[in-house]
């Protein structure tokens, strides 16, 4: 896809994220502005693997709380029951709410982690330079893009039910801090998502191929 | 940069100076959240409570992460998980108490599971029936920590509040279980803990808390007695009913009282044991001082005699029957009935004055006093101590004319001469009857005849009565003189009667005829 094609890093212009306008970068040392739209211009987005890495070894480091503390606690006249997600996943699963209960598990415990994971997998091939599955990997940054927000469900479901479930004597609900954990993790990996930049994978590829023709000439 | 000219159309970008770019700051994030997740770990970690063991012997409602163990409305633990013991006689469960509750777990901590109980008396744990059974602590005394706690059967009883266990004897449990209360002057002092059979099977041990201060009332001589249901007594004073309390009537209940003693005793020590009597009156009976047997061989019949009837002499209770039986002498043919007594006149309340001193063997003065006794003509005998319902009694009296007698002290219990002296009464009283009679009846001959010369004169009186009655009647006729006589008048009054009305009317329309006299033209 990129082999053949000129980026526009390659002719020394830069792309505007916001609007798409190509424009020549800022002369001097100072940071360039889209002339349309105000956005910043880089060639790059700065320091993005590093970013990137950061924010992912910081959901990394809040997946494992928002798994493992209660994300709601339940007070009912029995008493109090407090949940993590996998104990909902557990709970909602029975022969007519299993549909619900792998929706919980996907949005909630595999997109968080699959997102980690994808997001590695890209910060460690662009650093190495990969120059295979470029298509698959692009497509595999915009899957990771769409369906992050996803996550967010479960956050959205459990403020719902805590702002709704106050029937004070008889049911009440409280969020645990999971919750907290858990949508740090939604929010750090969409910044994550966000300040990977997917140009750097056919950037290496380009790289390579110059490299190669250099070799060659 | 090759093309800078071939697009020169293409607008420059505005300069903008360069900020000093700190990337490294995005580091602050996880680092910040390794800080949240270790810092929320640490607190998980030292949060951990220590995990106990509780032995229970049934798992029914209890519930693993669900059931709480709570002291005081607190919760302070929670199963985390049941098990069956490798036994399969009991349930295993551990559980996971609250952080700081390290010096709750000593030996003698008690745990029981707190579920809906309905005793006569009481309903508790009702809450349980919405919000699940939760487990209650009872907090021990002792230093020495524990992990491993076996559950009680049922709430201890007293725990926290200052009285005494004592123990209650008893051969019926009646209407007893756990939680009965006792009622000391009838204000609720204490209450059944639990009950159990001795191990011969023939008693009853209960284990009674009184609370403080009750407790200090108990002493040594303290009286347990039964208090279900009504009591009633029908004596010549009146029917009496005692009764305890209303909820003892219903669910039964337990009374003690202390008797009042010119030395007032020491309360009694904690677990002393007592009789549980059935009543207050047995409750209240003369403990035996010096009981003695003897054996009373009646030919006669005993119906009416039961055991327990008193032995009476001169009307006051020496002692009662413990037994009644038959005897058949094939020698003699003889059919007899031998009724065993307890003699102890002090229990009743007799005093012995100039008691002769045992000389050689313990009762040997007792003896001396009984010889002499019988040979004064003490003799044993039945009477009728109801007429309605012919209950007996035993009357031991004095008959000097009786034959002698000797007690023979060989034989155990001693044989005591008896006196068939009711029936003979008896005897006696029906030939007195009968002379009696006799004397009535000629005098009854006498009245009879003297009757009839009284009937005679009657007759004459009637007959003149008779003659009265032919004249009066005579008087009265239709066609006597008399009514005519009578009609005539009557006639004449309703004529004067018929005038005066004429007078009063013609005066009421004239008042002035009454000074002038009667007009011509006012005649009307």
């Amino acid at each position: 896809m990129s082999e053949n094609t000129p980026s526009a890093m390659e002719h020394g212009l830069q792309s505007c994220h916001g609007c798409g306008l190509l424009s020549r970068p800022a002369p001097g040392a100072h940071e360039g502005r889209c002339p349309r739209c105000d956005e910043k211009l880089e060639f790059r987005k700065a320091a993005s693997l590093e970013r990137t890495m950061a924010y992912l070894i910081a959901a990394a480091v809040c997946y494992v709380p928002a798994n493992l503390l209660p994300v709601m606690t339940t007070n009912t006249a029995g008493g109090s029951e407090s949940d993590t997600i996998m104990q909902g996943v557990v709970l909602l699963w029975s022969p007519t709410g299993w549909p619900l209960s792998l929706i919980v598990l996907f949005a909630s415990i595999m997109i968080p982690s699959a997102k980690i994971v994808a997001l590695l997998y890209l910060v460690f091939t662009v650093k190495r330079g990969s120059i295979q599955n470029n298509a698959q990997r692009v497509r595999l940054y915009r899957m990771v893009e769409i369906v992050g927000r996803w996550s967010m469900v479960d956050v959205f479901v459990d403020t719902f039910t805590v702002s709704l479930i106050q029937l004070q004597p008889l049911m009440s609900v409280e969020p645990g801090p999971g919750l907290l954990f858990f949508a740090a993790v939604v929010v750090l990996t969409m910044l994550a998502v966000e300040s990977f930049d997917p140009r750097l994978i056919w950037d290496a590829a380009a790289a390579k191929e110059t490299k190669h023709e250099v070799q060659h000439a | 940069m090759p093309d800078t000219e071939k697009f020169s159309n293409v607008p420059e970008a505005k300069a903008v100076p360069k900020k000093r770019t700190r990337l490294s700051l995005v580091w602050v994030i996880p680092i910040v959240a390794a800080v949240a997740g270790v810092w929320i770990a640490v607190t998980k970690i030292l949060e951990k409570g220590p995990e106990i063991t509780i032995n229970f012997s049934t798992g029914d409602g209890l519930d693993a992460n669900k059931t709480k163990i709570i002291y005081d409305g607190l919760t302070i633990g929670t199963l985390s998980a049941i098990r069956l013991a490798p036994d399969h006689q009991h349930v295993i469960a551990t559980a996971k108490m609250m952080p700081k509750t390290k010096d709750f777990l000593v030996k003698d901590l008690k745990f029981w599971v707190v579920k809906p109980r309905i005793t006569g008396l009481n309903i508790t744990g009702l809450g349980t029936l919405i919000s699940g059974y939760y487990i209650g602590v009872q907090l021990g005394q002792s230093k020495e920590g524990e992990r491993s706690f076996t559950a009680l059967e049922s709430p201890p009883v007293g725990g926290d509040v200052p009285g005494r266990f004592f123990q209650l004897r008893t051969t019926e449990l009646g209407s007893l279980g756990e939680g009965t209360p006792i009622f000391f002057r009838q204000i609720q002092a204490g209450q059944v803990v639990s009950y159990e059979l001795d191990k011969a099977g023939k008693n009853l041990n209960v284990k009674i808390f009184i609370q403080s201060p009750y407790d200090q009332f108990i002493t040594p001589d303290t009286r347990f007695w039964q208090a279900s249901g009504v009591d009633l007594t029908l004596t010549a004073a009146g029917l009496h009913v005692q009764t305890e309390s209303v909820m003892s009537i219903l669910a039964g209940g337990i009374a003690f009282e202390t008797p009042v003693t010119d030395s007032p005793q020491p309360p009694a020590p904690a677990d002393t044991a007592f009789t549980l009597f059935d009543d207050r009156t047995a409750a209240f009976r003369p403990p035996p001082r010096d009981p003695h047997d003897y054996l009373l061989v009646f030919k006669q019949s005993v119906r009416g005699l039961n055991v327990g009837a008193p032995v009476e002499i001169g009307g006051i209770q020496i002692g009662e029957v413990t037994g009644i039986q038959a005897q058949f002498d094939a020698k003699t043919a003889e059919f007899s009935v031998p009724v065993t007594i307890s003699v102890d006149p002090a229990r009743y309340g007799v005093k012995f004055l100039n008691l002769p001193k045992d000389d050689e063997q313990p009762g040997d003065g007792h003896k001396r006093v009984m010889d002499i006794l019988v040979a004064r003509g003490l003799r044993a005998g039945l009477k009728t101590g109801n007429l309605i319902s012919g209950s007996l009694f035993v009357a031991v009296s004095f008959h000097p004319e009786a034959p002698p007698v000797t007690l023979d002290w060989s034989q155990e219990p001693v044989q005591l001469p008896t006196q068939s002296g009711q029936l003979e009464g008896v005897e006696e009283s029906v030939a007195s009857l009968l002379k009696n009679l006799d004397q009535t009846v000629s005098n009854l001959n006498l009245t009879v005849s003297s009757a009839r010369g009284t009937l005679t004169n009657a007759d004459r009186l009637m007959t003149s009565t008779d003659k009265l009655m032919g004249n009066a009647n005579n008087l009265i006729a239709p066609d006597s003189v008399l009514n005519a006589e009578l009609n005539n008048m009557l006639q004449q009054g309703g004529d004067a009667a018929q005038a005066l009305r004429v007078l009063l009317d013609y005066l009421e329309r004239h008042p002035e005829a009454l000074i002038r006299g009667k007009t011509g033209e006012a005649k009307p």
